[in-house]
């Protein structure tokens, strides 16, 4: 950008007319430009494109992390379809992911909506939503496993209080899972932090003029603020999928890690993180470690797709003639 | 919009690179007038909104409760749910703070996340800047991979990490921790980016009339006024690196360099199921790691939580 041209500066159009002064100027501004994404461009190299290309080269051996690595073709991606293990731990991860994405949206939404209208309150209940979230994960994986117990646990207690037998939570392999799924609704502030911005961020007029149409509640719901916050929707439709995907502190705090974890742990909480870096770290199968990753990126990849495609239905933007 | 790398990308194209604000970016909606966040509700729906909202309050603020609680119980009543122990045993703290380095720990921790939160601050700020600001060949395609790289799943890059600082034998310490923020990370640089574009583009050529360079008018001028979106990442950031227990797991063998979360989950595999049952103890510690932490932010909670609120305002 120059200082010579005023009106035109900002157009888009003055750049295919270049002028001797302005060109030089904008050699200069390229090169400060790269300078100050150089440190994203190191990074990028270092830590995620040479990762990436050492990972995949990696998954076509059986590299141990220590001694020297062997070629063994196409064998780690061939064990994949074998290994009992990742077709648990993969079914595992989606019925995780199904359960919790929705409910903590829906969640999420709805204490949104109940802190849109409450005036200045609303900054303290904000606060203690979020106050999960600032909780070590770890920390939340040793709750589940005193809050959820089975036979003492204050939530069958509170249960038993409404006539409720309570099922075993950490142990019965069936209710594992949900009992993290509603573990991880604790944590669910941020995304509430997210919509509330969202919901506030609706023109009033049109709530306005649905009112002077006489649209009820609901339908005022459907027609103006969903679509309004669709794109928020869709954004963390996709964040929490991703994220849910990956899951793995709290389960590896409640059922993995401890010494006598093998009679100990229970594979309805095998996620598929957890079995990747029990495969990484523990037994140092750093080959067939990285394969495991290349499928996770392939499974994230095809479902962020698919979502992006299905939700191209529901997303509206202003200004967009879809 | 059929990809989250798109709508950016698209934006930057239509304004050729200004400091002009892109309309269509996910997550944003387009600003107008924004409802009044207090009013419309009356004085009765306002009361029954107050009551679930105190409800759900309890059911978020319990677990602490019980945990403090459980925290001063003897072993034989930690599971009584009784929100007042009916014996109070303090030397459960004497014998967790005599067992474990939790001061260590909690050491360690600030320090790896101060680390962590001010180098991915400042520099997640400068590459934001520059793809803010400047218009130069491959910034569109430069920052698709940004975008690109928030998808991919840490677990691909995970492996040749470890490898390669292994290889510059500091596997075994906290720099892994931290020094990868020192490049930028691709959520901060989308975020502030966003803010960035928002400033009015005269300022610049202003201070530009007026001999500034573009460090200053970073420095100066950009950094300032996005104050609030630079809180945010800082206090984001703190908030990961604080909870994070993956990198702790890998590269953190030696007890006296532990995290707390990793310190916990020591506490856990020694105290808890499979280990002495002494869940008491196990609460203790947790009690001590999570609530200073829960004190800090509710002393600085109107940075936070209006920080985050102004950031998704921001187009």
């Amino acid at each position: 950008m120059t200082i010579t041209a005023t009106g035109a500066k900002r157009r888009v159009r003055s750049a295919q007319h270049p002028e001797r002064g302005r060109s030089r100027w904008r050699r200069r501004d390229t090169w400060a430009a790269y300078g100050f994404i150089s440190p994203w461009i190191i990074g990028f190299l270092v830590f995620t494109a040479g990762p990436m290309i050492a990972s995949f080269v990696l998954s076509f051996t059986n590299y141990d992390g220590i001694g020297a690595s062997h070629s063994v073709g196409f064998a780690n991606y061939r064990h994949l379809f074998q290994d009992p293990a990742v077709a648990k731990s993969l079914m595992n991860t989606l019925i995780f992911a199904v359960m919790r994405v929705p409910l903590s949206m829906a969640v999420a939404l709805l204490l949104a909506m109940l802190l849109l209208r409450v005036g200045r309150a609303s900054g303290f209940f904000r606060t203690i939503f979020y106050l999960p979230v600032m909780t070590p994960s770890v920390a939340v994986g040793i709750l589940f496993l005193l809050l959820f117990n089975g036979n003492v646990g204050l939530i069958n207690h509170v249960l038993g209080l409404v006539g409720l037998h309570g099922p075993a939570w950490t142990t019965d392999s069936a209710w594992i899972k949900p009992g993290l799924v509603l573990t991880s609704l604790w944590s669910v502030g941020s995304t509430v932090i997210i919509y509330l911005a969202a919901l506030k961020n609706v023109p009033k007029d049109l709530y306005e003029a649905a009112e002077l149409d006489g649209v009820g509640r609901w339908n005022s719901f459907r027609h103006v603020t969903f679509p309004q916050i669709s794109g928020t929707l869709f954004f963390t439709l996709i964040v929490n999928t991703i994220a849910s995907l990956q899951t793995f502190t709290e389960a590896y705090t409640a059922f993995f890690g401890s010494s006598n974890s093998q009679t100990y742990s229970n594979d309805a909480a095998l996620f598929y993180v957890v079995y990747l870096f029990q495969q990484a770290f523990q037994y140092t199968h750093m080959g067939y470690a990285s394969a495991l990753a290349w499928l996770l990126f392939l499974v994230v990849l095809v479902i962020t797709v698919i979502q992006a495609k299905v939700s191209k239905r529901f997303v509206y933007y202003e200004g967009d003639e879809r | 919009m059929t990809q989250l790398s798109v709508p950016p990308a698209q934006g930057a194209q239509a304004d050729g690179g200004g400091l002009l604000p892109a309309s269509d970016d996910p997550g944003q909606p387009p600003r107008r007038r924004r409802t009044d966040p207090r009013g419309t509700a009356g004085p009765v729906g306002r009361t029954v909104r107050i009551i679930g909202l105190i409800a759900v309050s309890v059911i978020f603020l319990y677990p602490f409760l019980w945990l403090i609680s459980a925290s001063f119980k003897p072993t034989q009543d930690v599971f009584d749910n009784a929100l007042i122990p009916h014996v109070w045993q303090l030397h459960n703290y004497v014998e967790v703070w005599k067992a474990v380095p939790l001061l260590t720990w909690v050491g360690n921790s600030v320090v790896v996340t101060l680390a962590a939160a001010v180098t991915v601050t400042v520099s997640s700020a400068i590459v934001a800047f520059g793809f803010a600001y400047f218009r130069f060949p491959g910034r569109n395609v430069l920052f698709a991979l940004v975008i690109g790289t928030m998808m991919l799943p840490s677990v691909v890059t995970m492996v040749p990490q470890y490898l390669i600082w292994n290889w510059m034998h500091l596997a075994s310490s906290q720099v892994p921790l931290w020094a990868p923020n020192l490049f930028g990370s691709a959520f901060y640089i989308f975020l502030l980016r966003q803010f960035f574009l928002g400033l009015p583009r005269e300022l610049f050529e202003a201070a530009r009339v007026d001999g500034a360079n573009y460090w200053k008018m970073f420095w100066r001028i950009a950094a300032p006024l996005c104050r609030p979106a630079l809180i945010v990442t800082f206090i984001f950031e703190v908030q990961a690196s604080w909870t994070d227990l993956v990198k702790p797991l890998i590269y953190l063998r030696d007890p006296k360099l532990y995290t707390v979360p990793r310190g916990l989950k020591a506490v856990l595999d020694q105290f808890g199921d499979g280990g002495e049952m002494r869940w008491e103890i196990v609460c203790a510690a947790s009690v001590i790691v999570t609530v200073p932490m829960i004190i800090a932010f509710f002393v600085c909670q109107r940075h936070f939580t209006e920080g985050i609120a102004t950031t998704g305002n921001k187009g």
